[in-house]
């Protein structure tokens, strides 16, 4: 059989097809442009147009965290290539597999600083997993498919393919790498059977065990073999903020999230655990706060896929290198049945002495009330996708989850602008749901062009902007801790904000705005009843907090609950 | 002072590796004190020598960095391993007709060779473990050092213990030699 002649466009193409891409969010320009012209030779490969390649990153990168597949991403040279960057760093820091290609100047002009030209491998490269500036056509079919494999396997996360615009043109005769090897990457996926003993035993021995589910969970589709362990174990769960999901909000042994924004007792529990066993997570600083005072003595468990994260931030005592559910269908062979009954009641106590996530007691409208609504409404089975500040800790503290990949999130970036986007991409990765976009009203602001794009993919988003009128997150520090010094943050009075109805009528998006507890209601009933992409406003409490909290630098057991009314007027 | 760690990272040779490595160590905190890359046994792998400070925990740290990154196929750490430690040293030094033979006797104590013979220099070339370079350089300097260069530590662990790599399957190998890692354009954005 003779080898099909194609150039770098059509394989390029060929290889996405070959490996079941669907969608790919991407903004054309000059070097691309020879990619472009054969895009028609493949109508499985739908081209997304967004409207800034923050966009097109961001919406790749909510593709997949809702589908739990690759998302890919397009962008030309330069600064096309560049403003793909904050949405490769936000999929980065939360481990989503994402395939960003980039065009750049034609071979015989890079490194002249020719017109468009960004060293974008170098840009990069402390923000990918891995990435190639392909300089032969002949290079390309293996190097996508190379790609792929890592940024799919292992510890997932985005790669970066750099193609020259004269690569796109030279022909080659097309082969289709059967296998792919890479002598410097080889994942664990097994844990070490000795290991699983040495953790076995200590579960068995601990009367305080504590499970800390992460983002890992999830990743790995680890969350019923979580919950067979827990429940044979007889382990309370917490989880971080990008675990939740991982296990089931309304599950007996499920004890919320931990963290700057997590419940009381969560913390608490956190620092009283005589072992923790964390599964899928990686010990950040805004779950754990201050790890020097982090619950001395308490032994730790630590699973992961990733080496380099055992004993990055807290010493381990057992860790267990393996993908989280390949590791847990180990564990739960090994563990014994227990309950610890003592143990549970030890924070069921602290629980209802210490409750956190109360909605305020005002007659006007919070987030707090509205994410209840959007929860009841939806009965709980939505699509979450939020932006970042307060309204973001509220979605994960009101709403609870009961499934994974149905809150969206950037947590360890924490990019705001991430919602508008990230949202269009979840819609379209799980058809037939209907996916809310919590929003900020800053955060929207940033991405709000992505709402041309959600008109065109006539995606089911439910955009529900919190209009606090402040950069809520940065005034509620600035109220705490720089003694109610507001600077900049004042986004409503003090400098200008759209009339957000308007804004979404200008894109041809039905949407209404809500300014007290019953309109919020019938607006919420009405935008999931709604076909296609409708917009909320939500005119909320302008100076709440959010409670519990952890002060930046501060340890867990320094966790501050919600000032009773006295305490705010004294 | 903190202890010198000897890391021995087995690469591809391929473009931007250095840069990756060297960017690594730059974000994680970690201070390079020496650096030497050259060609091993095996096609298309280079050996890095790195010698860095840091406690041990931290050194372990960035191990499992350079893991990590998809161009490193190998590391070891030597330091705790009997191992064999010399660093190149080219020393540009004054001399006249009159202390000539004072230098060149020197030399010979150190069993270091003299490279280049000038009117008014002489280019020295010694080998050894960093202590006895420092001490050749320290009877050196009252002639007057006009110049110094030095490759950084290569090292091996004695005995039967080496740091090698396992091979390709041989298509996978073929197609790497052909491609990308050893392109024969010269490629920009790599420091290497
Ligand atoms: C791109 C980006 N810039 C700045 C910040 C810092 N930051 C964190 S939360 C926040 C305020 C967010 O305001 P808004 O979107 O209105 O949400 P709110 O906190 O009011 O709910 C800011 C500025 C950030 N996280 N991301
Ligand atoms: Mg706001």
């Amino acid at each position: 059989m003779t080898a099909k002649r194609m150039n770098g466009a059509q394989i390029l193409l060929e290889c996405l097809a070959r490996e079941g891409v669907e969608v790919i969010y991407g903004y054309p320009g000059g070097v691309v442009l020879p990619l472009y012209h054969r895009f028609p030779e493949y109508p499985q490969l739908k081209h997304v147009l967004v409207r800034h390649e923050q966009g097109a990153a961001h919406a790749a990168d909510g593709y997949a965290r809702a589908s739990g597949r690759l998302g890919v991403c397009l962008a030309t040279s330069g600064p096309g290539a560049t403003n793909l960057v904050t949405g490769i760093a936000t999929a980065w820091m939360d481990s989503v597999p994402l395939l960003a290609v980039t065009g750049n100047v034609a071979r015989n002009l890079l490194g002249k600083d020719g017109f468009q030209e960004a060293d974008i491998t170098g840009i990069t490269m402390p923000i990918t997993k891995h990435n190639y500036l392909v300089m032969d056509v002949d290079d390309l079919a293996y190097t996508v498919r190379e790609a792929i494999y890592i940024a799919t396997t292992g510890r997932r996360g985005p790669v970066l393919v750099d193609i020259p615009k004269d690569v796109f043109i030279d022909e080659t005769s097309f082969q289709w790498p059967e296998e792919v090897s890479v002598r410097g990457y080889k994942p664990t996926y097994h844990g070490h059977v000795g290991q699983m003993r040495k953790a076995a035993k200590l579960i068995d021995e601990a009367r305080r065990p504590l499970i800390l589910a992460g983002h890992g969970v999830i990743a790995s589709g680890g969350h019923d073999a979580l919950r067979d362990f827990a429940e044979k174990a007889g382990i309370p769960v917490l989880t971080t903020f990008l675990g939740i999901g991982s296990f089931p909000a309304d599950h007996v042994l499920s004890y919320g999230w931990m963290g700057m924004h997590g419940a009381y007792h969560a913390n608490q529990a956190a620092n009283h655990a005589d072992l923790i066993i964390a599964i899928g997570m990686r010990f950040d600083d805004r779950a754990m706060g201050r790890y020097s005072d982090f619950n001395p003595g308490c032994k730790i468990v630590h699973i992961d896929i990733d080496p380099a994260e055992i004993g990055k931030n807290l010493p381990v005592t057992v860790p267990i290198v393996g993908d989280v559910k390949v590791v847990l269908a180990g564990l739960i062979e090994e563990a014994k049945p227990n309950s610890h009954v003592e143990w549970l009641h030890w924070i069921d106590k602290v629980r209802t002495e210490h409750p956190s996530f109360t909605v305020p007691e005002t007659a006007g409208l919070s987030v707090q009330y509205a994410v209840r609504q959007i929860w009841e409404v939806t009965q709980g089975e939505a699509v979450v996708v939020t932006g970042v500040g307060q309204h973001q800790m509220w979605v994960g503290q009101h709403y609870p989850f009961h499934r994974p990949r149905a809150l969206i999130s950037s947590g360890g970036l924490g990019t705001m602008g991430y919602e508008v986007p990230a949202a269009i991409g979840a819609a379209m990765a799980r058809p037939g749901e209907v996916v809310w976009s919590v929003c900020g009203d800053g955060g929207f602001q940033m991405t709000v062009q992505e709402l041309a794009t959600a008109v065109d993919q006539d995606v089911n988003v439910k955009f529900a902007v919190m209009n606090n009128g402040y950069l809520g997150m940065v005034r509620q520090w600035q109220e705490l801790f720089y003694q109610h010094n507001y600077v900049s943050v004042d986004t409503a009075r003090e400098l200008c904000q759209p009339d957000f109805v308007k804004l979404a009528e200008a894109y041809g998006i039905p949407a209404r705005r809500a300014t007290a507890q019953a309109e919020a209601r019938k607006a919420i009933e009405w935008a999931q009843a709604t076909p296609g992409p409708v917009l909320v406003e939500f005119v909320v409490e302008p100076e709440d907090n959010v409670w519990p909290m952890v002060p930046a630098g501060a340890s867990l057991a320094e966790t501050m609950e919600e000032p009773r009314p006295q305490e705010v007027r004294a | 002072m903190t202890p010198k760690h000897t890391l021995v990272a087995l690469v591809e040779d391929r473009p931007g590796v250095l840069n990756r490595v060297a960017s690594l160590f730059r974000r994680r905190g970690f201070n390079i004190h020496s650096l030497a890359v050259g060609p091993t046994e095996v096609d298309g792998i280079s050996r890095m020598t790195i010698v860095v400070d840091g406690a041990t925990t931290q050194v372990e740290q960035v191990e499992k960095q350079l893991y990590k990154l998809i161009d490193v196929v190998k590391v070891s750490d030597l330091t705790h391993d009997r191992m064999v430690a010399r660093e190149l040293m080219l020393v540009k030094v004054r001399c006249n007709n009159l202390n000539r033979a004072e230098v060149v006797q020197i030399c010979e104590l150190f069993r270091a060779d003299i490279v280049d013979v000038g009117e008014s220099t002489l280019v020295i070339q010694a080998v050894g473990d960093e202590e006895k370079l420092e001490a050749l350089l320290a009877l050196l300097k009252p002639y007057g050092v006009r110049e110094v260069a030095r490759t950084g530590r290569v090292a091996m662990a004695r005995g039967l213990t080496s740091t090698s790599v396992e091979a390709e399957p041989p298509d996978i190998h073929l197609h790497h030699m052909r491609v990308g890692r050893r392109p024969e354009r010269r490629l920009p954005y790599v420091s290497d």
